[in-house]
């Protein structure tokens, strides 16, 4: 079993019928993930028909879970709206949401993660992220599936392109899930939540944990696996070269004052005997010099 | 976005915070007219959004008001901390009985809120954290919940303010938290929250940062944006929706995707260090699609800064495949015309990268140099900045009425 996201996985869409959605939706089928249905309130009843594969519109995720046992959703609803999106998912008991919206305002994110804690029954990635991939087997919003395959690494990050990039490097080996985080100051799946799930995954035998500067996800990730890791994890953080109170794309990559540095990060995880790469490709060599050794 | 003190003041008031407004001039000798009108005795506060603005002399007490104008003189256009002092806040000198901190702020750690506060305020919390921590509270507030009554009085508690402020204390902390949650506020400060001699409690200083995620919700946010010191290439990139940070630095880079342009940078610097030490230029990520268009907006800015020497196109194609992108560099090169006029390395991975590859050697433009890998484009990146610098420092040498700088 991959971690989170398997072949069994059904996934709903929420936010289907909008560009992105459709888009998405479309690239998702055709890497032969099983889409059950979508959500829009004002489509329901509807079906939307990508290449061939018709797919139903419901009115509320409760009635999605109801007809088709989804319980996956990834939601593309715009920021506006993704709180309220993410609160009817949980609501309706699902065990996954992915978020892939961009822009979400961070008390909106804070209210629905505490939402979701409180009920205890969804876990939530993201939001801007972009999404998991359990490659061959489950892709769950943007990754694309196409530049690795399956395989027995476990990747997670902050960042989508290098979980692309890192994917890439490494698709000789392939990848039991691959697991983008998103870089907002708050998310709702954290590396330490990803690194306890691929120790505990049968077919995961190596990680790959990629992190950014600002907040001290990586610090905690590193006292993590000095406790409760017993795979080799290689490590990668961007970012060293940047200023001080600069948001570097991503709202949660910001350095303040002297925390949340790349340094530090880069000094935390060595200090626990996790190797850190200077650059991506670097870094995937890492992993070759562990997975060849083993 | 963070926001000046007299910006951060307004929305107090906005949000009926004890505070005293005071005026904002630009001009020197427009202090003198608002000193008077505030009573003579002022403090003059230069307006950047950092702190240590006191240590590096931001901060000074007039007593009259050609003092006034005087002070205004020497901070206005002051440098602090690389922020360039443009406005200055006058306001009537507090007569302060003691000095609190108080604070809410986005807890990224534990996923909620939390308040710091201090019954040792006016100095920074970061030395009274190190010396006497058990003078600093520190309360976690559940989003869910928010600070309700009992909720202020738990913090008002822990923090130990005096007893006799402290039913005014609670009053303010719920005014603070409207702030902080109403306005969509990622961090709100006061340092000090001031004890008046009367006895009343005033938001002598502020700080806020907004959420810029949230503008969609406060049409009035807009306004706070201090368009006068935003750097143009950075105001320029915005209007057109990039994501730019200027840096100070020759190789200029364009990359897609948060994380991997941070990447670049950090590998363009360490190629740096072997080709005259020339660093990157600036932070540009063009998002997953890199149509043509959007490559041409992005080289538009980069080749719009002076110090930038060469260019770094630095792509992994996945939802866009790179025979895309090459055929997005190829039509931006065209719509730039004799604009581009520096040398652009591209590096180009991922999905249908030797198609891509066959589109830009195909389109053979002179300034193009293509790279199979990363470390390897960074490298001639940074080599081709160094020469380049190099040239123009000798040609400028040789005929001093064409050197730019």
């Amino acid at each position: 079993m991959p971690i989170f996201l398997n072949e069994d996985s059904r996934v709903v869409v929420q936010g289907m019928t909008g560009a992105e959605g459709q888009k998405h939706t479309r690239r998702m089928i055709a890497s032969g993930t099983s889409i059950v249905g979508g959500v829009n309130p004002k489509k329901a009843g509807q079906s939307v028909d990508f290449d061939g594969t018709p797919v139903p519109v419901f009115g509320g995720v409760a009635e999605a879970i109801e007809e088709t046992g989804a319980d996956v959703s990834v939601v593309f609803v715009p920021p506006a709206g993704t709180k309220g999106a993410v609160v009817e998912a949980v609501d309706a008991g699902i065990p996954l949401v992915v978020v892939i919206t961009e822009g979400v305002p961070v008390h909106d994110t804070a209210e629905l993660f505490c939402y979701a804690q409180a009920k205890g029954t969804t876990r939530v990635i993201g939001p801007n992220c972009p999404g998991l991939i359990s490659p061959g087997k489950s892709n769950a919003g943007i990754i694309p599936a196409d530049i690795t395959k399956n395989g027995r690494i476990g990747l997670v990050s902050k960042s989508g392109t290098l979980t692309y990039q890192m994917m890439y490097e490494l698709r000789d080996f392939g990848f039991s899930t691959a697991v983008g985080i998103g870089g907002d100051p708050i998310i709702g799946t954290t590396h330490i939540d990803c690194l306890k799930a691929f120790e505990d995954d049968p077919e995961t035998d190596a990680i790959v944990m990629i992190g950014e500067i600002g907040g001290d996800a990586e610090e905690r990730a590193a006292e993590y696996v000095k406790d409760n890791v017993t795979k080799p994890v290689v490590g990668y953080v961007a970012g060293f070269t940047a200023p001080e109170g600069k948001t570097m794309g991503h709202a949660g990559a910001i350095v303040s004052g002297s925390s949340g540095t790349a340094q530090a990060k880069q000094e935390a995880l060595e200090a626990v005997g996790v190797r850190v790469g200077k650059t991506p490709s670097a870094t995937a060599q890492l992993m070759r010099e562990i997975l060849q050794s083993g | 976005m963070d926001l000046m003190e007299y910006q951060a003041k307004g929305l107090f008031a906005k949000h009926d915070v004890p505070v005293t407004l005071g005026i904002v001039v630009e001009k020197a000798a427009d202090a003198a007219a608002a000193a008077t009108e505030l009573g003579g005795r002022v403090v003059v506060k230069a307006q950047v959004k950092i702190g240590g603005r006191g240590k590096a002399g931001g901060v000074k007490l007039a007593g009259n008001p050609q003092e006034a104008v005087a002070h205004a003189d020497d901070i206005l256009g002051m440098d602090i901390r690389g922020h360039t002092v443009h406005r200055v806040l006058l306001a009537p000198a507090a007569d302060i009985a003691e000095e609190y901190y108080f604070s809410f702020l986005v807890d990224r750690t534990n996923r909620s809120y939390l308040c710091i506060a201090s019954i040792e305020g006016g100095v920074e919390i970061e030395e009274v954290a190190r010396t006497n921590p058990n003078a600093v509270a520190k309360v976690s507030i559940d989003p869910l919940t928010g600070v309700d009554d009992v909720k202020a009085a738990e913090i008002v508690s822990a923090t130990r303010f005096p007893e006799d402020v402290a039913e005014e204390a609670k009053t303010i902390v719920k005014k603070l938290w409207d702030v902080f949650v109403k306005e969509d506020s990622s961090l709100v400060e006061v340092n000090p929250l001031v004890r008046l001699g009367d006895g009343h409690l005033e938001a002598l200083d502020g700080k806020v940062t907004l959420d810029e995620n949230a503008e969609f919700r406060h049409d009035d946010h807009g306004a706070f944006e201090d368009k006068a010191a935003a750097d143009p290439l950075e105001a320029q990139a915005k209007e057109k929706g990039l994501n730019y940070v200027k840096l100070d630095g020759e190789v200029g880079i364009i990359g897609n995707g948060a994380g991997l342009v941070m990447s670049t940078l950090d590998v363009v610097a360490y190629a740096g260090e072997k080709h005259s030490g020339v660093k990157p230029a600036n932070f540009l990520d063009i998002g997953g699609g890199a149509s043509a268009e959007v490559m041409a907006n992005g080289l538009h800015i980069i080749l719009g800064d002076p110090q930038v020497k060469a260019v770094f196109v630095n792509v992994f194609g996945g939802i866009t495949a790179c025979d895309a992108v090459a055929n997005g560099i190829v039509h931006a090169l065209e719509l730039l015309g004799d604009e581009a006029d520096k040398p652009l390395v591209v590096r180009l991975d991922g999905n249908n990268v030797d198609e891509g590859r066959r589109i830009l050697a195909a389109a053979n433009h002179p300034l193009v140099t293509l790279a199979d890998t990363m470390d390897g484009a960074a490298d001639r990146a940074a080599q081709l900045a160094a020469e380049s610098a190099q040239s123009s420092t000798q040609s400028a040498q040789g005929s001093p009425e064409q050197g730019r700088d």
